[in-house]
């Protein structure tokens, strides 16, 4: 029994060698230890032996099966890892193949750019108006200080509904609206949609944007408008911008000022980006004129303020390296999908 | 304006170069928008003499001339001229020279002869006989100036100024004129401000002998000047003041002319010289223009004028357009004896409205437009006058007519130095306030101001705060931030916005930006009844065109227009939306519009169709927490298919609506492909948007489902079993989903197949098979009462 049993050790570590798969090794697992298994066979027979022959031949059956088992537990790991690598293996793709994914689509970049400036401002502490575009000529001129007649009225040619409504030039009249609805503190933007009667060509529209600020408090001085307005620009360019305010006249607002950032190409040389001049002009500002808060029902002698108004299309343009201001309009979607 | 810093030099000594001069204006208030050297393009052009003319060997239209150059040996330079003699001053241009329009002159040999340069004509150099009136347009420029061989011709002809141009702001008139930039320049650079009082130095006989002059309308014509010049001699006038001109940008004429164009830009008063002659009875008299009048201005163009136009008139007919232009009939011309000098101050808002009423607009309206100093006008005339003796033009007759009803009370300010600092932000002291102001040539005396008459914009004390600003200087002003906190926040309508925005983004749709103006035949484009109360739009009176005259009433028209255009550039397919305003009249012009806001969708191409745009719809609603919708099919809107549109409605209130377009109006925006569109209210969106939903507990019993397949008539619309299914089954329906939609075969004809998959589940409890089969039950009855039957 002992050479059957040796025997049997062998041919199993063979067959058990030779097995290719999980079924071939279960074939195996059944002929040597199954219920009519050979070792089986062998441990039933053992019934006819003398005991100190049964106690020998046992411990060898024993071992024998504790090799066998040993030998099937380790190729089954083999045979599995083998399986998985050939199924890694078959499983291989092109992996440069595009993606699949859901199409997004897009803010127009007037938009972009002007929740970006949403966002600067609101982390300043403003909140964001809104006013009508179809406008009263009171709020679009007088209450700012532009009577009839003004020669201010001149700069901006004004497409008019009837003697008194007119499509507003200017986002300004939100200012006047503001005012008139809240009480200082006041710190707000206004952006919208302004007209005025310019034919069509690469840098100028009947249609562009405007964001409007108003800041009105006690004791809110012209330092104050600077110190709002370069961090503005320092949010919006980068830290490193540099600001200069420059005297300029609006009728509603004194001292009146705008606002260049060094041009970003020369760094104040002069160059063709800026047109020589080594500054960009972003946006006109100034303390809001007495007259106005007055006129707003706002004492000028306890409260002051300032103001600002910047084109948002020619940020746009400039932003995105934009030529032709067309672009904005036409909505071509080779365009739009750009940003 | 343009400047010469030759004129400015005559009062203020500023030893700057040009970009310092540019930068330091520009930082005071007066904004320099650039500068040239006059003559810049001109290189290498000197003062040479002819020496001897000789004929060219080969050619007969050709002479060779010696010219001495001022170098050690004269040149040799072929001409094809015929207006030179041995001994005249020419302008030599050398080899290697270079002239106005970029031409390059180099040594070159003419026929055999060589020429070692080229004499230039006035042309060549880029002036004109205005320039210089003596000088032969056709033939080489033959100098009479006060030159030698070797001057560089620059400095020859005076072609050696530097223009300075500023961008002046309206409210600022005074610094239109070479005084006024002086006075600027002077504060702003801290040197004297030289000035010269015109003075007259013969007067003959007494101007009252010659003419009288009435103003009627004292309101529009508060000042009316005149001085009387006889024995006039018409004659150009000297270089220097051509020069003057040239480099200001005015075009000499002649002397007198010439005299009220430089009186104009020095001091910023315009002038008006005319003939005596041509004033019946000598009486000048300043009235409005009769109804139906009519004058034929310098230009040649015959005016009819209207009776709130102020003229210039004498006993019979107008003469001028008071401050905006003479009359044809009136002028200056060579056979000129006595002339009259107007130096009138005209209200500004009369000369704007009847400069923009004729169509007119002149040097002297654009400035008196801005509201001129009624003081300037003696000192204007005088200069004159001062002038015409000065050029030998003619002799001043003696008087002068003033009718005057000007206001000469100064604005008085009280100075409140601790006001404008605190107002500035800045710490300057009182004294240098006052040293600031008085700069300016305000006077100030303690802390009463008295303001300058030429600075009627200074009115009130932040004016004042702003001339310590620009001469403290705004970059010295401190950075500062303001203080008191403040919470910027978006309101709930902007929130929602942009929660709307998010979902149409991620839905694959690009916003668009249009005009809010549209076209009127919009309207027709879009195929809107005759009666249709949107054809009525708030009309702008003077639009650029047709194509953008009314202010839409729907956005449709624009997200069709961008389809149109995409699908026209052969996009292949668009997805497209934009956040539009619409403007709804009021009942008449003088009313604002009601502006509502929509959110509009626009589809076109493969893959798209009208579940599509339902389910763009559909997202928002779902975003907004808007469930319990209706949907109502819509046959009679004209825009859309009368089959493959619906309208959105919750709670009766109607939110929007979206479909196919229809064929007809796809062909009148040229699309040649199905396209869709959506348009919902943004408010009532937002009005019906659910609140901040709470948590639900998670599920902790099982749920069952079962399938209902049923078959119906195909006008059964699904939202009607949807909702009987879902008021069947009030409690535990979870869901109920359709999955499938099938017509055809083993379907009867005008009937359809629907699959609906039923989640049910108690909150409490498991839901036992019983409570099922009673669910289904109830929940088949209710769609057997549609119509619709369990399919088997």
């Amino acid at each position: 029994m002992k050479e059957a049993l040796s025997r049997i050790a062998l041919t199993a570590k063979a067959d058990i060698a030779a097995a290719g798969n999980p079924a071939a090794l279960e074939a195996a697992r059944v002929k040597y230890l199954g219920k009519k298994g050979e070792l089986t066979a062998i441990l039933k027979g053992m019934g006819a032996l003398s005991p100190d022959g049964r106690r020998e031949i046992g411990q060898i059956a024993n071992e024998t099966r504790a090799a066998i088992e040993a030998e099937l537990g380790s190729r089954l790991q083999e045979l599995k890892s083998k399986e998985l690598d050939a199924r890694l293996l078959a499983e291989r793709l092109d992996v440069t193949m595009p993606g699949t994914h859901h199409p997004m689509g897009g803010r127009h970049p007037i938009q972009l750019v002007l929740d970006e400036l949403k966002e600067i401002f609101l982390g300043m502490g403003f909140d964001v108006v809104e006013g009508p575009e179809v406008e009263t000529d009171y709020y679009n001129f007088e209450a700012l200080n532009i009577p009839k007649d003004h020669p201010a009225r001149d700069t901006q040619d004004t497409f008019y509904i009837s003697d008194n409504v007119i499509l507003r030039t200017q986002t300004s009249p939100v200012q006047i609206r503001t005012m008139e609805q809240r009480k200082p503190p006041i710190r707000v933007i206004a952006p919208g949609r302004v007209y005025r009667s310019d034919a069509v060509d690469a840098t100028h529209s009947p249609l562009f944007h405007q964001v409007e600020g108003l800041v009105v408090d006690k004791g809110i001085t012209m330092s104050d408008l600077k110190g709002t307005l370069d961090t503005f620009a320092k949010r919006l360019y980068g830290p490193e911008t540099v600001t200069r305010f420059r005297p300029h006249h609006f009728p509603f607002t004194e001292p009146s000022a705008e606002l260049d950032v060094m041009c970003f190409s020369c760094h104040g040389e002069g160059c063709r980006l800026c047109k020589g001049e080594g500054w960009i002009e972003i946006l006109g500002c100034g303390m809001v004129h007495p007259k106005v808060l007055s006129i707003c029902g706002i004492d000028p002698e306890e409260y002051s303020g300032f103001a600002f108004g910047l084109g948002l299309d020619r940020i746009v343009m400039r932003r995105y390296n934009i030529d032709d201001l067309r672009l904005l309009f036409e909505n071509d979607l080779r365009f739009l999908t750009q940003f | 304006m343009d400047l010469s810093m030759k004129w400015l030099a005559e009062s203020v000594k500023v030893d700057v170069p040009p970009r310092k001069f540019a930068e330091a204006m520009t930082m005071s208030g007066s904004k320099v928008e650039g500068w040239a050297k006059e003559g810049n393009e001109i290189k290498g052009v000197v003062v040479g003499r002819v020496l001897s003319i000789k004929k060219h060997p080969d050619a007969d239209t050709l002479v060779v001339c010696s010219v001495d150059v001022g170098g050690a040996a004269p040149l040799q330079i072929v001409t094809g001229a015929t207006n030179l003699a041995a001994g005249d001053l020419v302008p030599a241009a050398l080899d290697g020279a270079s002239l106005p329009g970029g031409k390059q002159i180099h040594s070159a040999d003419f026929r055999g002869v060589e020429s070692q340069g080229m004499l230039c004509s006035p042309g060549e150099l880029g002036l004109t006989e205005h320039d210089f009136p003596y000088a032969d347009a056709n033939g080489i420029f033959v100098l009479q100036e006060d030159c030698k061989p070797g001057d560089d011709i620059h400095a020859a002809i005076g072609l050696d100024d530097t223009v300075v141009e500023f961008e002046i702001t309206p409210n600022r008139p005074d610094c239109l004129s070479v005084l006024g930039l002086a006075r600027e320049a002077s504060a702003t650079f801290g040197v004297p401000f030289e000035k010269h009082e015109p003075r007259v130095k013969r007067a003959l006989g007494d101007i009252s002998e010659l003419l009288s002059v009435t103003v009627e309308n004292p309101r529009l014509c508060p000042r009316y000047v005149a001085r009387v010049a006889k024995n006039v001699k018409i004659a150009p006038s000297p270089r220097w003041m051509r020069e003057r001109l040239r480099a200001s940008g005015v075009r000499p004429i002649n002397n007198i002319v010439d005299i009220t164009n430089y009186v104009m830009l020095e001091y910023g008063q315009p002038m008006h010289a005319f003939d005596i002659s041509y004033v019946k009875g000598g009486k000048i008299i300043v009235r409005n223009a009769r109804p139906g009048e009519t004058l034929t201005t310098l230009d040649g163009v015959n005016r009819t004028l209207s009776p709130e136009m102020l003229v210039i008139c004498d006993e019979e007919k107008p003469s001028a357009v008071a401050g905006v232009m003479g009359g044809e009939y009136s002028g200056i011309n060579d056979s000129t004896n006595t002339i009259v000098f107007e130096s009138a101050n005209f209200l500004g808002a009369s000369v704007r409205t009847t400069s923009r009423k004729l169509g007119l607009r002149t040097e002297s309206s654009s400035r008196f437009e801005k509201g001129l100093d009624p003081m300037l006008c003696i000192p204007a005339v005088e200069r004159a006058c001062e002038l015409v003796e000065l050029l030998g033009a003619g002799e001043i007759v003696g008087g002068i007519i003033d009718v005057d009803h000007a206001d000469h009370a100064p604005a008085v300010l009280t100075l409140e130095p601790d006001w404008i600092n605190r107002f500035l932000g800045i710490d300057v002291d009182a004294e240098e306030m006052r040293r600031i102001l008085r700069s300016l040539e305000f006077t100030v005396e303690g802390d009463k101001i008295t303001v300058p008459s030429w600075r009627a914009d200074v009115e009130h004390k932040a004016d004042i705060a702003e001339e310590i600003a620009r001469f403290y200087g705004y970059n010295k002003i401190p950075v500062t931030s303001i203080r008191g906190s403040a919470q910027g926040m978006l309101t709930e309508k902007q929130k929602f916005e942009r929660r709307m925005v998010g979902v149409l983004i991620a839905q694959g749709l690009y916003e668009i930006t249009t005009y809010t103006f549209v076209s009127p035949k919009t309207y027709d484009k879009l195929r809107l009844p005759a009666d249709s109360p949107l054809r009525r739009s708030v009309e702008i009176l003077n639009p650029l065109g047709e194509d953008t005259s009314v202010m839409r009433t729907t956005a449709l028209g624009s997200m069709l227009d961008i389809l149109s255009k995409n699908y026209n550039n052969r996009n292949p397919k668009a997805a497209l939306f934009e956040l539009a305003k619409e403007f709804i009249p009021g009942e008449n012009a003088d009313v604002l519009p009601t502006e509502l806001e929509a959110i509009t969708a626009g589809l076109y191409g493969e893959g798209f169709d009208y579940y599509s745009i339902k389910g763009v719809a559909e997202a928002l609603l779902e975003e907004a927490g808007i469930r319990n919708f209706d949907v109502t099919p819509v046959g009679d809107n004209p825009v859309f298919h009368p089959g493959r549109c619906a309208s959105i409605s919750v709670n009766g209130e109607t939110l929007g609506i979206l479909g196919e377009v229809h064929p007809l109006v796809a062909q009148n925006y040229e699309i040649d492909a199905r396209c869709y569109l959506m348009r919902l209210s943004l408010p009532s969106l937002l009005k019906n948007a659910a609140p901040a939903g709470v948590y639900h507990p998670l599920p902790r019993y099982p749920a069952s489902a079962r399938d209902l397949a049923l078959l119906c008539s195909d006008e059964l619309p699904v939202q009607a079993i949807e909702k009987a299914i879902r008021a069947a089954v009030p409690d535990i329906l979870e869901s109920a989903e359709l999955f499938d939609v099938y017509r055809g075969s083993q379907i009867p004809e005008g009937k359809k197949s629907l699959a609906f998959n039923l989640v049910l589940r108690a909150a409490d409890r498991t839901l036992t098979d019983a409570e099922v089969s009673a669910a289904m039950d109830r929940a088949l009855d209710a769609v057997k009462a549609l119509g619709a039957e369990l399919r088997s």
